[in-house]
């Protein structure tokens, strides 16, 4: 049955489509127009893309990026996972506290985290502040989220699959090695897809923690969308759009398959 | 549900049984519980105990208790700055519900195969970066982008209009970033609506807009409230899309308390600034808390 109030609905949808989607399909389409201004499309090019190869300061932060993404990833990985599995097998005291401090980086907004880590790097730990402060920083807010993908995945275990297999002399380990381990490693993954793109988009949470050798691509993305119009970033925009759309669709698929 | 039913005949309601933890487990909890304890935990109360010190003519901190900072927080200049953040932050908050209300319903009420790829091509935007995302409406926006040259050579206009460093663009660009935001809990809502219940409104003699505003509407608040607060919070402090596509001309609360810790060389004011947006922060999420808590 199709009522007025479908059709509105259905047309509205659209339109909120066409919002979301023309902004970035046209920042793609003009990354290929040979004129250096947006004002008309003069021909197609793939210099812009050519003239990023060369780009000394932009491939130094994009290795930069990929360094702290991947040093997060591992960290956040680890902490995220170890943390869900003894906090679903054990009765800790305190739990509930603990489980809002996990949510808390989740929420917390980007800017309060930034400047409290600062503090806390500058005035009392004294590190310099660098890849190392960088690292910390991103797992602190990317671990929570390997931790309740796994923990929300944990929910759906067996615990008689755990119980056979050291009824069978398994130790606890290896329990965990061979049975727990492999029927969590879809939510570890798409965890850990999250961590990398989450921590390979961070501006804010980066701007305050970053030293001058340590500047990520966003860094960079920002100072040249700050000045203005510049077709080498729509070249760049375009690449990282395709990334992270990739990488994404590949971790949501990954999460949602199921391993009976 | 995977797996076999328990040897009573009834699943364990958290799956395993919970023991207390041994050491083992404690050792291997450790690393999260450092971590929490001295990223999280300890990074606020620092932030907190900074906004009470002083600095010198340098930028360093001067370890001199008193209540100054906070003194200076409640200048008009940057009660003006808050309050502007939070109506910018309202604003976004209330188109992004007009815009994502229809769509989430929309959505919710599609044949079950169309609505995940529905869902997904609402996430694949917000999937990338959102730094990007501004620029693609920098490009759209500034005096040489894209909309204006359609207006000129339309002849619509006849030189280029400032659309960028305005309060819409800033509102725009939160509208843009944070959509998603809204129609996802909307959706979760959405789906769970009892069909019946608006077949009985219509039955009854309602037309859709008493069916929306009586059944539809309050069926789904807490899907509402949850998206709502999901915009809200994190549109007040997002300051790197307001200092992009404002200008720096209309500073938000976020940029202030950045330039305190950057160019401003004023750390121990920008952290009281940070300490009342925290407050502010502590009790929107303790209201969002409760509110689930009388839902459920």
């Amino acid at each position: 049955m199709i009522r007025i109030d479908s059709l509105f609905c259905g047309a509205w949808t659209i339109a909120v489509m066409a919002f979301l989607y023309i902004p970035i399909v046209l920042l793609m389409v003009f990354s290929f127009n040979s004129s250096r201004l947006n004002l008309s499309w003069e021909g197609f090019t793939t210099k812009w893309y050519e003239a990023l190869l060369t780009n000394r300061v932009l491939l130094t932060a994009f290795q930069n990026s990929l360094i702290v993404a991947s040093a997060t990833t591992l960290l956040s990985t680890l902490l995220g996972t170890l943390g869900a599995w003894m906090l679903y097998r054990y009765r800790f005291p305190f739990q509930r506290l603990l489980g809002l401090l996990i949510f808390i980086p989740m929420v917390m907004p980007e800017v309060l985290m930034g400047v409290s880590l600062l503090v806390l790097f500058v005035q009392f730990l004294n590190i310099p502040l660098g890849f190392t402060t960088m690292i910390i920083a991103h797992t602190t807010f990317c671990f929570p989220f390997v931790l309740v993908a796994v923990q929300a995945r944990l929910q759906g275990l067996d615990p008689s699959q755990e119980e056979a297999a050291m009824d069978l002399g398994a130790t606890p380990l290896q329990s965990f090695w061979k049975i727990t381990l492999p029927f969590l490693m879809p939510a570890i993954v798409s965890g850990a897809l999250m961590s990398f793109t989450l921590s390979l988009d961070e501006y804010i949470v980066s701007v305050f923690t970053t030293g001058s050798q340590s500047q990520t691509l966003p860094l960079k993305v920002y100072g040249m969308a700050k000045v203005g119009l510049n077709p080498q970033l729509n070249a760049l925009s375009s690449i990282f759009i395709a990334a992270t759309v990739a990488v994404a669709l590949a971790g949501h698929f990954i999460g949602k398959k199921k391993i009976l | 549900m995977i797996g076999f039913a328990s040897p009573k005949g009834e699943r364990l309601p958290e799956g395993a049984p919970r023991r207390a933890p041994s050491l083992v487990a404690w050792l291997i909890l450790s690393p999260l519980l450092i971590w929490l304890l001295l990223f999280v935990v300890a990074p606020t109360a620092m932030l907190t105990l900074v906004s009470f010190a002083e600095r010198d003519s340098l930028g360093r901190i001067i370890w001199n208790f008193n209540l100054q900072n906070y003194v200076r927080a409640f200048d008009w200049v940057w009660i003006k700055i808050l309050l502007e953040s939070v109506y910018y932050a309202f604003l976004t908050t209330v188109i992004c519900m007009a815009l994502g209300y229809p769509t989430a319903y929309f959505i919710g009420r599609a044949p079950e195969r169309w609505r995940g790829i529905l869902l997904m091509l609402v996430m694949v935007p917000f999937w990338t970066s959102f730094l990007i995302r501004t620029y693609a409406w920098i490009n759209i926006l500034s005096k040489e982008g894209l909309l204006n040259s359609l207006l000129i050579s339309s002849g619509l206009l006849e030189e280029p209009v400032a659309m960028l460093y305005s309060p819409f663009a800033i509102v725009l660009g939160l509208v843009y970033n944070f959509l998603p935001f809204m129609i996802l809990p909307i959706y979760t809502s959405v789906e769970k609506l009892d069909n019946a219940m608006i077949e009985a409104a219509y039955d009854l003699g309602a037309g859709p807009v008493r069916a929306f505003s009586k059944v539809i509407i309050p069926l789904t608040r807490p899907g509402i409230a949850a998206g709502a607060m999901l915009v809200f919070v994190p549109s007040i402090a997002m300051f790197a899309i307001t200092t992009l596509m404002g200008g720096g001309s209309n500073p938000t609360i976020g940029e202030v308390i950045f330039k305190q810790f950057t160019s401003g060389r004023n750390q121990p004011f920008g952290a009281a600034l940070g300490t009342l947006l925290l407050i502010v922060f502590i009790i929107a999420l303790w209201l969002t808390h409760s509110q689930r808590e009388r839902e459920d």
